[in-house]
């Protein structure tokens, strides 16, 4: 598993996607939290980074998948895969590899936003009135958020060997958990379904942990939401290659 | 060669290597084969020594990975291009590149889908040396169209018709195959029109360089050319046998009347 984790992080970073994805990701943060006169810092009059937590979501709707979309596509499409079946690893080891390297992609990508953390810390009166446990918390919720992405990411490109697709599909998807549930409870309003429907979406768990509460039920639909993915990928592996 | 490599499962019957069956053990027999796929699929975007690192990390071997590594690369003469990127390398180096990677983890059995397709000559001949040296230590199992690399590199033969084994056997002996479409060069002292030739029981009939090659399904095609000879007051000054080579053995084997 190690080496084909090692291998993904080497491939992100010897072309140019690695650090596309931290460029952006760092810059479309940045111009919304600072520029953009309806989002910016200064608009809400507070030292908080809420902007920045809403805005990563919709920016990792893109970048997640962006990163996703070859891991699995590309090695089927340059047959790169039949080496890789038939060296002494296990599928479920491949794809741990290639879903913990997206992860530490994101978590890298993450990291240069803390610049914007210590920003708003010494522009608080006084210095350091910030809600420190909320946003380590929502750092905590975008991070996992970001590997629930991934693993929608992973199991599309498992599907299709065309990198445009598994792109498409996977925003979708990640759109779907995100949001989408989390809307469709507004249409209807009082249903059985409800409680289901909310505690199926991502956006639910993620403004949980969001306040700054690592509430182990959050964590563990986290883990069970990617789990759920890597399996079903898993399964779709083996039916292809009999 | 796909399911010995346990990348497919056959649709019917069973396949061992080294005595693992391909269901029991499918990770363990991938630890003791090299494969060597037709197309030879590699990261363009990864440089030589990191794939080869990233073998060596796949294979969970142990010991010194650098020399290793170096091994290897001065096993199939990699020396000069070990620090490009793979996708910057030309046909022939890739293939060395992808030689090495079926090798890196010293495999028993070692499996090779057409290693010399689209190669120039020279890259043909280093590689086919590169594999004769392999084969001197373990077992190379090779499939190729070319069929004078067939016989140039493989003591044991085996002819695969439409899933069917036709002939299997040690190469010298398969090549002493009796082959009813024999050729015969001959040579005449004076000189001899093509269309009294074909008198004779003859399928193909060439005139290369003084000599007259005449293809027969006869068997005793040399007895009526002698024949032939006297009746028309010539003088036969060379007449023989071409040895049957494979492809005429491979043609007979293969082509059902």
């Amino acid at each position: 598993m190690f080496s084909v984790y090692l291998k993904e992080i080497k491939s992100f970073f010897s072309g140019i996607i690695g650090y596309l994805v931290i460029i952006v990701f760092f810059a479309i943060n940045g111009i919304f939290l600072w520029i953009v006169p309806e989002t910016n810092i200064y608009a809400t009059g507070y030292a908080t980074l809420d902007q920045l937590f809403e805005i990563a979501p919709w920016v990792f709707l893109f970048l997640v998948p962006a990163i996703t979309m070859r891991t699995f596509s590309e090695e089927r499409k340059s047959g790169t895969f039949e080496i890789l079946l038939t060296k002494p690893v296990n599928d479920l080891q491949l794809l741990l590899g290639k879903y913990f390297a997206s992860i530490t992609l994101i978590a890298i990508s993450i990291l240069p936003t803390l610049i914007y953390y210590y920003s708003v810390y010494h522009l608080a009166v006084p210095v350091g009135n910030v809600d420190s446990g909320g946003i380590w918390g929502s750092y905590i919720g975008l991070l996992l958020l970001g590997s629930s992405y991934a693993a929608i990411g992973i199991f599309t490109s498992v599907i299709t060997d065309n990198q445009i697709i598994a792109f498409i599909i996977s925003m979708l998807l990640s759109f779907f958990f995100y949001l989408l549930l989390d809307l469709l409870r507004g249409l209807i309003v009082i249903s059985p379904i409800d409680p289901v429907l909310e505690y199926l979406s991502i956006n639910t768990h993620y403004i949980s942990i969001s306040r700054g509460v690592l509430d182990s039920r959050d964590l563990l639909y986290f883990i069970s939401f990617s789990a759920l993915f890597i399996v079903i990928a898993k399964m779709i592996i083996e039916k292809r290659k009999w | 060669m796909k399911i010995l490599a346990c990348y497919t499962l056959p649709t019917s019957g069973e396949a061992y290597v080294n005595g693992i069956s391909i269901y029991d053990q499918p990770l363990k027999i991938r630890q003791t084969i090299g494969y060597l796929p037709e197309q030879n699929p590699l990261y363009n975007d990864l440089y030589v020594i990191e794939y080869l690192e990233f073998l060596y990390r796949l294979h969970h071997l142990k010991g010194n990975r650098k020399k290793r590594i170096a091994e290897m690369i001065e096993m199939t003469g990699l020396g000069d291009e070990k620090h490009k990127k793979i996708g910057q390398l030309s046909k022939g180096y890739r293939q060395r590149v992808g030689l090495a990677q079926s090798l890196i983890h010293n495999p028993d059995v070692l499996i090779l889908d057409e290693p010399t397709s689209g190669l120039d000559p020279n890259q043909i001949v280093d590689i086919r040396n590169l594999i004769r040296e392999i084969g001197k230590t373990r077992t190379v199992l090779l499939s190729s169209h070319i069929l004078q690399e067939v016989q140039a590199i493989c003591s044991r033969i085996i002819i695969i018709d439409k899933g069917k084994i036709v002939a299997d056997d040690i190469t010298e002996k398969l090549l002493k195959m009796p082959v009813s479409l024999a050729t015969v060069r001959v040579r005449f002292k004076n000189t001899v029109e093509k269309e009294s030739l074909s008198s004779l029981p003859v399928k193909d009939i060439l005139y290369k360089d003084n000599y007259w090659f005449i293809t027969s399904e006869d068997a005793e095609i040399r007895e009526k050319i002698y024949e032939f000879a006297v009746s028309s007051g010539n003088i036969i000054l060379e007449l023989s046998q071409e040895t049957g080579n494979l492809e005429q053995i491979f043609q007979q084997l293969t082509q059902k009347p």
